[in-house]
């Protein structure tokens, strides 16, 4: 077993610390060292973004970043983006949308998702289509998933 | 969790200057890799493609992740620099807008948000969509070892699939791009089955400039992608178009000529009859964006 690393990171608004080896992605070390399983692992290679985490703001695969990469860094997964026990309306929205059926990639999209509507408030279909790419969905064919995210965006902004 | 996608052991060390890096590789005595965004060396450590005893993460040396850009000097880029950071700077989508096609299209968000051009290029794949754009912008590649700095055309940097120049020891540690002149334009496209997120088929990228009138190529230069063992250059393609109207007739030409340095393989991908296909409509379409920059002065519009 390799030497362990003390690794302390922003993970949800706390400040928290952990041991790892330089091997564990930060999927690995979310999951099994923190408990914090609601990031999944679907392809462990970078394709399928179900393990999508926001690290100092930017998604990121979670499966491609190694956990001692993160020392001093801001991380937000999927647990961290409801708000004082509520919903986010990303959430909300997705639910009401029926925007998933099995849920593997749906912490991904809502945490890519949010991603998105922090820097464009109001994205068109394409824009959602295509700055969503990294996050594949193989149940509901998107077209819920993309309609959510509209309705999302409206009720977080409503347009004048 | 993982099984067999687990990484196996490894060391990782992260140097705050280029020569604590360059020692660091140097002493692993090649068995050690360079760590930039990692979307291309943790899936082949995975899956065993590549080894490593130690990885090097250089994302905390300053001249591996800058992006400094002037109308005189150019552009320097880190080669850990994240694709995110190119296509979100308004200066560099004006000046080198193939480079900012193909960042925009590497992988999706969560890749551009970690991977870099400079580790596309290292990685040496023929497909690799960010290497065409450098060739056709004149790109020099800065290398560093605990013995010395070099510096070599992007052209040179590839010698076959997955394979380049670097020595055992030896790191990328910036890209520089030679300013764009005032009439100038560029366009990378890549043919892939998928909307997004795939390896392309064929891919090409294509730079002119104008003369004053706007009415003829000064010079131009097309390069492509996953139709030999490296990217390559197509010479014939953009030496034929010099004095020439930029016109579609001519844009079909070099398009033609172009095909002449595809040797495409047969995979599952592709055939060779199609991937040659590719090159000359790629070529052309390139070409008439290319020039449709120009005209506008360069101004690179959405994707």
């Amino acid at each position: 077993m390799a030497k362990k690393t003390h690794v302390t990171a922003n993970i949800n608004g706390e400040e928290v610390e952990f041991l790892c080896e330089p091997r564990q992605s930060l999927l690995e070390v979310l999951r099994e060292v923190l408990g914090l399983t609601g990031s999944k692992e679907g392809c462990n290679n970078g394709n399928c973004g179900a393990c999508t985490v926001l690290l100092d703001g930017l998604p990121v695969d979670s499966c491609l970043v190694l956990a001692v990469e993160t020392e001093g860094a801001a991380i937000t997964t999927i647990e961290g983006i409801a708000e004082q026990g509520h919903l986010h309306p990303l959430q909300q929205c997705f639910l009401e949308g029926a925007a998933l059926q099995c849920g593997i990639c749906t912490p991904g999209f809502i945490v890519g998702a949010k991603a998105l509507l922090d820097r464009n408030p109001h994205p068109t279909e394409n824009e959602i289509r295509f700055n969503l790419a990294g996050n594949l969905c193989r149940c509901t064919g998107y077209d819920k998933i993309v309609r959510s995210i509209q309705e999302a965006a409206d009720r977080l902004q409503p347009s004048a | 969790m993982g099984g067999l996608t687990t990484l196996s052991g490894f060391q990782y060390v992260a140097p705050m200057d280029l020569a604590a890096a360059a020692t660091a590789l140097r002493d692993a005595e090649g068995r050690a890799r360079v760590l930039a965004g990692g979307t291309d060396i943790l899936v082949q450590l995975r899956e065993g493609m590549r080894d490593a005893d130690l990885l090097v993460d250089v994302k905390k040396i300053p001249e591996l992740v800058e992006l400094e850009y002037s109308a005189d000097a150019g552009l320097r880029l880190g080669a850990a620099t994240p694709c995110y950071q190119i296509y979100t700077n308004a200066e560099v989508v004006n000046a080198y807008p193939a480079l900012v096609d193909a960042t925009r299209i590497i992988g999706g968000w969560q890749i551009q948000s970690r991977a870099s051009v400079g580790g596309n290029l290292c990685n040496s794949s023929p497909a690799a969509d960010g290497i065409p754009p450098l060739m056709v912008h004149q790109a020099v590649c800065h290398l560093a070892a605990a013995d010395g700095r070099r510096s070599v055309p992007v052209n040179d940097f590839c010698t076959g699939p997955g394979t380049n120049t670097l020595s055992p020891g030896e790191l990328l540690a910036t890209i520089t791009l030679p300013p764009s002149p005032p009439g100038s334009g560029s366009a990378f496209q890549r043919f892939i089955p998928r909307n997004e997120m795939d390896i392309a088929v064929a891919s090409a990228a294509s730079w002119i400039e104008l003369n004053e009138a706007g009415d003829t190529i000064q010079a131009a230069r097309v390069a492509l992608g996953a139709v030999a063992p490296t990217p390559v250059l197509a010479d014939e393609a953009g030496q034929f178009l010099v004095g020439k109207a930029p016109n579609e007739d001519n844009f079909a030409e070099a398009g033609v000529l172009a095909r002449k340095v595809a040797s495409p393989i047969d995979d599952m991908r592709g055939t060779v009859e199609f991937r040659v296909h590719l090159v000359g409509v790629l070529t052309q379409r390139t070409l008439a964006l290319a020039y449709q920059r120009a005209q506008d002065g360069a101004g690179h519009t959405g994707h």
